[in-house]
């Protein structure tokens, strides 16, 4: 593969824009941790929602509060 | 599944839940055979060479630059007009993500322009415009940022973007006028009459890619706003709760 | 009627009393102004060629500078959930309010435009050209501003926000502020084609920035 003389603009451009899209998913996953954990800690403390509480049909929550 | 019924946020994550694998696994392949077909399939430009290769990149991004905005007025239009309770929620989410693909979109653009025109930045009139449409969003994020309260929040950034959303047209005509006005148009410019298939196929595959990679993103960062603001609820609940033991 | 001119009035009596802070816009115009020759450097020729847009840059921060006192001293001591809750409709009394900020802060901003222009060498012509431009222009600034102090008002957190939110939706304004004041003087374009795009650009913000301002303060004031 032959990128011409301008080789390393082409290899820049694609660089950052992997840089970039990598620390976007990566702030995304890391956030999901961090929000997935944070409630966890809650909800095994004891603290839940009323609709939580009520209404476990769909939800996720009840049944991530057992340890 | 109708509009009404992702109102509610548990069943909306039930939603996201399922379809996360299936959007990653189509983002991926078609990303991998967007990748393929531009260093493998695509013939280099007969004026620009190889650096055409940007193009597969800065195209999608300039589409999702504001493809991002339409998504956030759409929103707008959700939390004022509808009080959508996940609207507030989509707008909020899709800010950093369109506010990254902007940002890309101007890199990519200035290594493209480097070879082809010989400078980083032209005041070009379409850079220029992605430029303030880069600004606004960093203006919705900094107005997410300034309050507390997310439907507070929620509803000043509806007003400012549906604003902006009118503004933007605006901004690009006065913007092209002024290029106009100011600048010889000797500037090389992609095109002329057609676009080759053997250079829009690809173009196109990694545009739907790329899409497709906003759409998860978008629902991802969707999930994690929402069990933001539970996790609010549940800390004001515990703070407000009685001590009981 | 009666109880619009009251409204209009209780502003400007606001505004130019003691305190009022009006003209502190124009004393900010004249300093950034009386600025530029310094960073530019005193050539003559040089500052009657970018005049007009030095011109039109002071007038844009100044206006944007006293933006904030458009609603937050209301905010502050209660009036304007009082005003919010008066049988005039939101949009009217947002529009009245700019108005009469306009008159306080934005007229004095022309006004000292001759006084200015003499200093960067401008002649009377273009001197002309940028007081039209301005008195024309200016409306547009404060209606555009009016929806940033709107938003940022009810944040309860104006100041530089403010300025982040308001001036990239100025820049269609400038653009043809500016392009109309050097249209009169070197050309090439006629003067009436980009003056007539800004006279449009401000009837279309005397219509979008009273209904954007209120539906902000509508939703923010609860």
């Amino acid at each position: 593969m032959n990128l011409g003389q301008h080789a390393g603009f082409i290899v820049a451009a694609y660089g950052v824009a992997v840089i970039v899209v990598t620390a976007l998913i990566g702030w995304i996953a890391a956030d999901y941790r961090r929000q997935t954990r944070t409630l966890r800690r809650l909800e095994a403390s004891g603290i839940t929602r009323r609709s939580a509480a009520i209404a476990p049909a769909a939800g996720t929550a009840p049944s991530r509060a057992a340890p | 599944m109708t509009l009404t019924e992702l109102a509610n946020p548990t069943r909306f994550l039930a939603l996201v839940a399922r379809l996360m694998p299936w959007l990653t696994a189509a983002t991926a392949l078609l990303l991998i055979a967007g990748l393929y077909q531009t260093f493998a399939v695509a013939p280099d430009d007969y004026q620009q060479g190889a650096t055409v290769k940007i193009m597969f990149l800065h195209v999608p991004f300039a589409w999702l630059a504001m493809f991002g905005w339409a998504i956030m007025s759409i929103s707008a239009l959700g939390t004022l007009v509808w009080r959508h309770p996940l609207a507030d929620v989509s707008a909020k989410a899709a800010a950093p993500i369109g506010a990254a693909f902007t940002f890309l979109c101007l890199v990519t653009g200035a290594l493209w322009g480097r070879p082809m025109w010989g400078t980083y930045w032209e005041w070009d009139a379409r850079l220029t415009s992605v430029l303030i449409l880069f600004l606004m969003y960093l203006g919705v994020m900094a107005l997410w940022r300034a309050v507390e309260d997310p439907s507070r929040a929620a509803r000043a950034a509806a007003v400012f973007t549906l604003v902006g959303a009118i503004n933007l047209p605006i901004i690009k005509f006065s913007v092209d006028w002024w290029n106009t006005l100011h600048q010889p148009a000797s500037v090389l410019r992609l095109g002329g009459p057609t676009i080759h298939m053997s250079i829009l196929a690809p173009l196109m595959v990694m545009a739907l890619a790329f899409s497709l990679m906003f759409v998860t993103l978008h629902l991802a960062a969707m999930r994690n706003e929402i069990l933001r603001r539970r996790i609010r609820t549940l800390h004001l609940m515990q703070a407000a709760a009685p001590r009981a033991g | 009627m009666t109880a619009l001119a009251a409204l209009i009035q209780r502003e400007l009596r606001i505004a130019l009393r003691v305190g009022g802070g009006a003209l502190i816009g124009v004393l900010f115009f004249l300093t950034v102004v009386v600025l530029m020759p310094f960073a530019i450097g005193p050539d003559l020729a040089l500052l009657k060629r970018i005049g007009p847009a030095i011109l039109w840059l002071g007038a844009m921060l100044a206006s944007l500078l006293t933006l904030d006192r458009l609603f937050t001293a209301d905010h502050d001591d209660g009036s304007l959930d009082i005003i919010a809750m008066s049988r005039m409709p939101l949009e009217i009394t947002c529009a009245a309010k700019a108005f009469a900020h306009w008159l306080a802060s934005g007229l004095p901003l022309i006004v000292a435009t001759p006084i200015l222009g003499l200093m960067l060498n401008l002649d009377p012509a273009a001197t002309t050209a940028v007081a039209l431009t301005l008195l024309i222009g200016t409306p547009a600034l404060t209606f555009t501003g009016m929806i940033g102090a709107a938003l940022a008002v009810t944040l309860r957190r104006g100041g530089l926000l403010l300025s982040v939110l308001v001036l990239p939706l100025s820049i269609p304004i400038l653009i043809f502020g500016v392009a109309a004041s050097n249209a009169a003087v070197v050309g090439p374009t006629p003067f009436g084609t980009p003056f007539t795009i800004l006279a449009a650009l401000t009837l279309t913000s005397l219509v979008v920035g009273p209904f954007a301002a209120a539906a902000s303060l509508r939703q923010g004031l609860d």
